[in-house]
């Protein structure tokens, strides 16, 4: 009977095997193996030397890597604003208007379906100055005074956001519409009966309803756009630093064989974002529990 | 029972698959015959041809073995040299330090002996500076015994490049080149001004290229030992000639020359641009010669040397650093392998190479085979500097902090004064570790 | 029913507000499609922005024989396959596993997972591309494994919670020896979670088609990269032809757009509960 039982343990562990070898060989030993290889110095070939913390040192020294990181925040920071208030309101109009929400709904999320590689490319081709799409339709119709160089030194940085912005729109409006869709109509009836106007509605039954869902919209998009990557490169591969993000940095030092350099980067902004995430988190409950 | 048994065996097939896949290594040939490993796409079948001619010429079978593309090459060769299948012969890509790896972990034969034959007759034979990327001189920063541990077996070099019909139209004379820099940023003005074209176009978005540029004209400035004294820390980045060899760049930004986005292009996008005739001029490698053919064939363009900031120094141009070829240190057909290394890198067979591939010949004397656009740089070839034939190497992050730099000077974002601090600190930085 | 003047012009305010986002979403795509219609000199004249007056498809021609996009295109549809067909068979038997059957270290094992799902690794690529490199497998078999990870975790959780809410009848399954244990997750267990699967399935195939940084380290030899490493070495190599980017980017676009539009429903119910989740 024992023995059957450990036979039966086993068949039954052979379930999860297969699932948990890949994910040891590609998620838990590469993450352990990135802490190893920031503390060496490799020549990429045959030899990897221990250098200790001098890569942190390096990296906390370095302009490059701080100017990255602000240029991540300041794509964040419009994400965070523009994107996700643009999305709630698009939520809650969409939330009124049933009949043609739907076809709305499907089309605000192409663009998040699409790779981050075709919008950028697609876009480069039409905010570059040369041929100049997006100039020669403003000019086409009457806005020729917000002709510019869209992708020059001036406006490349805001222009990579609002572009992050339009194609991330779509992903926070779905969630944010089915975190509306999920409170129950009879409350708003019942509020109505009440003779609460539309601002209160809001203000009592919809905003504390969805709290929970906007606090891990917020979080989502802080991770999210932290680690924005391929678009930026497809739109501006970096414009010279000015829109260099953090990611950016570590692709790069990984193709030029800088592997413990890279991997450091990669831990320190790791732990940037988990900081992040759970100070949010924290944020999130303290205010409900407030409330 | 049997068929948990099944689905497990599925999955160890599964796994195990690469294994089959990567233990397919060189199986030893039965007849002496030797193998190369090379990288060079464009140059498989001018090799191969060069095989077989060896082949009628001697009886001895040359194989050479096709990795592409480059980077797939470095890895079998990486991989290849850490479990001792590497073959007679091969080459190595990347910087010297790579190389130095390579010899450090004894792979690499020691070619002096051969080179120095005969009067060093092999030796003489080639250009300086081509032997000078595999050659390791006494007391050499990567601690390396001296000696010559390859065979270069053409030269690369970087170049300016001009189009003809665009100076035709501006009203410039199209066989006279800009020889200073006055004489460059005025031309393209007039290009710039009168047909509204581009004046100056490259790929500065790859940190690489514009750097070539900047050393091109900091040697002209100040001499290779300075800039060499830069390098080994004696003098620092905010020397006076080192902000005036940036502010070339800023003068270049101010003059509206340069094509928009020039920051953001890579190599592939400006040499597209430029044979299309979107621009005037260009910087770029002697390998363009193949990639304009391939992309506009009537372009009608021609190669001219540095336009010099100044006479202090002669110019040097960046390049030497070609394609080159190692023996294994422990291959049993050494002598035969030198034997067609010698034979490879002969008059007839270079002339034979550079005229199917539009190469450089590592050797000197040797033009017959060369395309026309070409034979203009083999003045050139005696003065050419690469970090590889450097005594010692810049540190990583500076000249990643070198590089970015210079492109944000010719954004208009910084001063050549700023940028110089900055890259001294780094370079104080790293040098204190 | 009479509407109010009030409430009306609400309602237009409204609809021009979503409109007019929703036409900033549909135009550029519009526009690429239209351009790629046209030759470059029409496309030098009007800058796209006009109808093409007939549907040429030259550029097409030329993108996916001789640019290559054909080869890019077929690889991407291969490493979609084999990966979500892999996701799909490790997770379900996974999320079987944990949600029916007992065995050591069951809680802690999924535990593990949950917190891989949450925490990030930004630049997670990184270790694995040099362990893909020192085991010699940076091929296709290494992208489809590590691009396989990448989507477990999610699909676990996905699929357990489904196989949570499923009969308790099938706790039997636990008494009952291997292969017939097997049979159920496959006979009995699937079918049920049919509607899960298809979530699993599609989100993943939108993660692997449209995944770009590990495939653009990996893939150097043009005949193995996927669609979307394609795409940027073929712009940069024609970056002057525009109507035959257009083309290409189209090409890239128009199967996943498509898809999306016919299985919408599921796309978005997946994508919400995948987010739901994290």
């Amino acid at each position: 009977m024992n023995d059957y039982r450990t036979k039966d343990k086993v068949i039954n562990f052979a379930f999860v095997f297969p699932a948990l070898l890949i994910f040891s060989i590609f998620y838990l030993y590469p993450f352990f193996y990135s802490f190893i290889l920031s503390l060496h110095r490799s020549d990429g070939i045959f030899t990897y030397d221990f250098v200790g913390l001098a890569h942190f040192r390096d990296i906390f020294q370095d302009k490059a890597w701080w100017r990255s990181l602000y240029n991540g925040g300041y794509i964040t920071f419009w994400a965070l604003t523009f994107q996700n208030i643009l999305a709630f309101s698009l939520a809650l109009g969409v939330d009124r208007a049933i009949k043609t929400g739907k076809i709305y709904r499907v089309i605000f999320f192409i663009l998040p379906v699409l790779s981050e590689i075709i919008i950028g490319l697609l876009m480069r081709t039409i905010l570059l100055s040369e041929p100049g799409i997006l100039n020669q339709w403003l000019d086409k119709i009457g806005f020729g005074f917000m002709i510019q160089d869209w992708l020059g030194k001036e406006h490349v940085l805001l222009t990579t956001s609002l572009v992050h912005c339009w194609k991330g729109f779509g992903w926070a409006f779905i969630i944010l519409l089915a975190g509306l869709q999920t409170i129950p109509e009879q409350l708003y009836e019942a509020a109505r009966i009440d003779g609460a106007n539309y601002i209160q509605r809001f203000s009592k039954i919809t905003l504390p309803l969805l709290m929970p869902v906007v606090s891990m919209v917020i979080v989502l998009t802080l991770l999210g756009t932290m680690q924005a990557f391929a678009m930026i490169l497809a739109l501006t591969r970096g414009s010279g630093r000015l829109t260099e993000v953090p990611v950016m940095i570590i692709y790069n030092h990984l193709r030029g064989n800088q592997v413990g350099l890279a991997c450091a980067e990669g831990i320190i902004l790791g732990f940037i974002l988990v900081l992040i995430s759970f100070s949010m988190f924290a944020f999130s409950k303290w205010v409900k529990e407030k409330s | 029972m049997k068929r948990l048994f099944g689905f497990l065996s599925i999955f160890i097939i599964i796994f195990t698959i690469p294994l089959v896949f990567s233990g397919c290594g060189s199986k030893k040939p039965k007849d002496k015959k030797i193998i190369i490993w090379h990288w060079m796409n464009d140059r498989k079948d001018a090799l191969e041809n060069l095989a077989s001619q060896y082949k009628n010429l001697t009886g001895l079978t040359v194989e050479f073995k096709l990795f592409s593309p480059p980077d797939i090459y470095s890895q079998k060769v990486i991989a290849a040299a850490r479990s001792g299948n590497l073959p007679d012969i091969f080459g190595i890509l990347g910087e010297k330090k790579t190389m130095s790896s390579f010899i450090k972990a004894n792979h690499v034969l020691d070619l002096t002996p051969y080179m120095e034959e005969n009067d060093k007759s092999w030796e003489n034979s080639f250009y300086p500076q081509a032997l000078e990327v595999n050659r390791f001189r006494k007391n050499n920063s990567y601690a390396i015994e001296e000696g010559i541990y390859g065979v270069p077996i053409d030269l690369t070099v970087m170049e300016f490049v001009y189009n003809k019909d665009i100076f035709t139209k501006a009203g410039l004379d199209p066989e006279s080149p800009p020889e200073t820099f006055e004489e460059f940023l005025s031309y393209a003005k007039t290009i710039k001004e009168t047909l509204g074209i581009n004046g100056f176009i490259c790929g500065w978005g790859e940190g690489w290229l514009i750097n070539a540029l900047a050393v091109e004209w900091a040697i002209n400035l100040m001499g290779e030992d300075k800039f060499i004294q830069t390098i080994e820390g004696k003098v620092p980045y905010t020397d006076k000639q080192w902000v005036e060899v940036f502010s070339m760049f800023l003068k270049m930004e101010h003059s509206g020359i340069l094509a928009d986005n020039i920051t953001s292009m890579i190599n592939k996008e400006s040499e597209d641009l430029f044979s299309r005739g979107k621009a005037a001029f260009s910087f770029n490698g002697s390998w363009a010669v193949n990639v304009y053919k391939q992309l506009a064939p009537d372009l009608n363009y021609k190669f001219f040397p540095l336009p010099k900031i100044s006479d202090n120094y002669p110019v040097k141009i960046w390049g030497g650093a070609g394609s080159s070829f190692m023996l294994h240190k422990f291959s049993k057909n050494k002598n035969d392998a030198v034997d067609f290394l010698k034979w490879i890198t002969s008059n007839n067979q270079q002339n034979f190479l550079s005229k199917e591939t539009n190469n450089l010949p590592s050797i000197k004397n040797c033009q017959e085979g060369l395309p026309e656009v070409l034979i203009d740089i083999v003045d050139v070839l005696d003065s050419l500097t690469h970090p590889n034939i450097w005594p010692i190497n810049e540190n990583s992050r500076v000249l990643e902090a070198f590089n970015s730099g210079l492109q944000q000077i010719t954004m208009g974002l910084k001063t050549p004064a700023e940028v110089c601090a900055e890259i001294q600190k780094i370079k104080e930085r790293v040098s204190t570790k | 029913m009479i509407i109010k003047p009030k409430k009306l012009i609400g309602l237009i305010l409204l609809h021009t507000f979503l409109i007019s986002v929703a036409l900033s979403c549909i135009c550029p795509l519009f526009w690429m499609i239209n351009a790629s219609f046209k030759t470059n000199e029409e496309f030098r004249n009007d800058y796209g922005l006009e109808l093409a007056h007939e549907f040429n498809g030259d550029n097409y021609k030329r993108a996916i024989f001789d640019g290559g996009l054909g080869t890019y295109f077929l690889n991407s549809v291969f490493y979609t396959f084999i990966t979500v067909f892999f996701i799909v068979i490790f997770s379900s038997l996974a999320a079987f596993a944990f949600s029916r059957l007992q065995f050591p270290g069951k809680n802690i094992i999924f535990f593990i997972f949950l917190t891989a799902m949450m925490i990030p690794l930004p630049a997670g690529f990184v270790p694995v591309y040099i362990l893909l490199n020192k085991l010699h497998l940076a091929n296709r078999i290494g992208y489809v494994m590590a691009m396989t990870n990448m989507g477990l975790s999610l699909s676990i959780y996905l699929l357990k919670t489904f196989f949570d809410q499923l009969p308790r009848d099938l706790e039997d399954a636990a008494r009952i020896d291997g292969c017939s244990k097997l049979r159920i997750w496959w006979h009995v267990g699937m079918p049920l979670v049919a509607p899960a699967l298809a979530v699993v399935i599609i989100v993943n195939s939108l993660t692997v088609w449209n995944e770009f940084v590990l495939a653009s380290l990996m893939f150097t030899n043009a005949k193995l990269m996927p669609v979307q490493v394609g795409l940027m070495e073929f712009y940069n190599k024609n970056v002057i032809d525009h109507t035959l980017l257009m083309a290409s980017l189209a090409i890239a676009a128009l199967p996943i757009v498509t898809i999306y539009i016919i299985m919408q429903k599921h796309i978005i119910k997946g994508i919400t509960a995948g987010a739901m989740v994290g």
